[in-house]
């Protein structure tokens, strides 16, 4: 956990690639899931930000 | 003449005769070959993209050509994210994705176990099995429309056959319970095929002297299956995934010939869906806000899936 953290910090590839791809797949959960249209609502813009965060940190060191 | 140093009579000849005279360097030529195909790239993918995130902005309709379009800003994107009925198009799709990505993994990855295996007749039963994946999705629509007859129709009749009740009370492509399963039922049978020729080339790549040496280790089959055919297969498996998940996202075809989308909206994909609202509503802006939309989900989903692909084949 420290690693992770530490990573987010230091700017790491890794840590914030994950963080990208838990906000994707978050995205897109909340955008077929059945229980509730505010979910369905929000989740364009955590899709897009989990891919344009994807995108940039991409281009981080490892 | 012959004493002139070579050097001097290069920096003596004026640049544009030795420019003729060395011809095109390495680069030039690379990007005489490339710019084709990077202009090529631009005309019919990337502009077109750009073009469409500008139309999203905007209350464009192309039937109308002669109106003044108007920035409308975020509205279009407001619009579709707070409508019920598309996000029960989202739901609709969602089921379709995974069952017809669940059925189609898991009888493809078992019918290429089976041809993996040395019989008689397995190049003919591979040649059947493949059949499916020849025809085009309207044959296939139309066919199975025919099989689903609630009168006439074979799998009416195989289901009446096996569970007693009549094979007129129930309709696969007229009831709004089953018309979701009617249209995952064709497409599995349609695609497991090529899940299953992709499972086949993983499963024919293992070489043959890892069972030797598991079974000299006294490995049970079981134990082989576990730790060396799926770690080994695992790669294929999720190329086939990632393969018919875009595919499947985009389903339109089949789908269209089989209910269009009907009873109701229950079968209505966002393909088919979406191609409403630009070609039937004429309403550009709007649609072209629902495809960027639909694009970023896959194009994320893509990214991430083939990070975790990347990761498996390292190991």
């Amino acid at each position: 956990m420290n690693d992770f953290i530490n990573g987010l910090f230091r700017l790491r590839r890794g840590p914030w690639e994950m963080v990208a791809s838990v906000l994707i797949a978050l995205g897109v959960i909340m955008l077929m899931q059945p229980v509730a249209i505010t979910l369905y609502t929000y989740s364009f813009i955590i899709t897009l930000t989990g891919t344009v965060m994807f995108i940039v940190v991409s281009h981080f060191p490892e | 003449m012959n004493n002139i140093p070579i050097e001097k009579i290069a920096k003596a000849t004026p640049d544009s005769v030795a420019r003729h005279i060395r011809g095109l360097s390495d680069r030039s030529i690379a990007w005489i070959f490339v710019a084709p195909t990077i202009f090529l790239l631009l005309a019919i993918n990337i502009f077109p993209l750009i073009w469409t995130v500008w139309l999203s902005f905007t209350n464009s309709r192309v039937n109308r050509p002669n109106r003044a379009v108007e920035w409308v800003g975020l509205r279009n994107y407001e619009r579709i994210l707070t409508d019920s009925d598309i996000w029960h198009t989202m739901q609709a799709t969602a089921h379709f994705l995974i069952w017809t990505i669940v059925l189609q993994v898991l009888i493809g990855f078992m019918l290429a176990f089976l041809i993996n295996k040395k019989f008689r007749g397995n190049d003919l039963w591979t040649t059947i099995i493949v059949f499916p994946m020849m025809l085009s999705p309207a044959v296939v629509g139309n066919f199975w429309t025919f099989l689903y007859q609630p009168q006439i129709g074979l799998f009416n009749y195989v289901i009446a056959f096996f569970s007693g009740a009549d094979s007129a009370s129930f309709s696969m492509i007229g009831d709004v319970d089953l018309a979701p399963w009617a249209i995952i039922i064709a497409d599995t049978w349609m695609w497991t095929p090529f899940v299953m020729l992709i499972c086949l080339a993983g499963l024919r790549s293992i070489p043959n002297s890892i069972y030797e040496a598991a079974e000299c280790d006294r490995a049970s089959k079981w134990r082989q299956f576990w730790t060396i055919t799926i770690p080994m297969v695992l790669p294929f498996l999720m190329l086939a995934v990632l393969f018919r998940g875009i595919e499947n996202f985009k389903m339109f075809d089949l789908v269209v010939q089989l209910t269009g989308g009907g009873p109701g909206n229950t079968t209505t994909l966002t393909s088919i869906d979406l191609k409403r609202e630009a070609f039937e509503k004429w309403r550009t802006g709007y649609s072209s806000a629902y495809a960027v939309i639909l694009f970023v989900t896959v194009f994320g989903l893509a990214s991430i899936y083939v990070k975790a692909l990347n990761k498996v084949k390292e190991r």
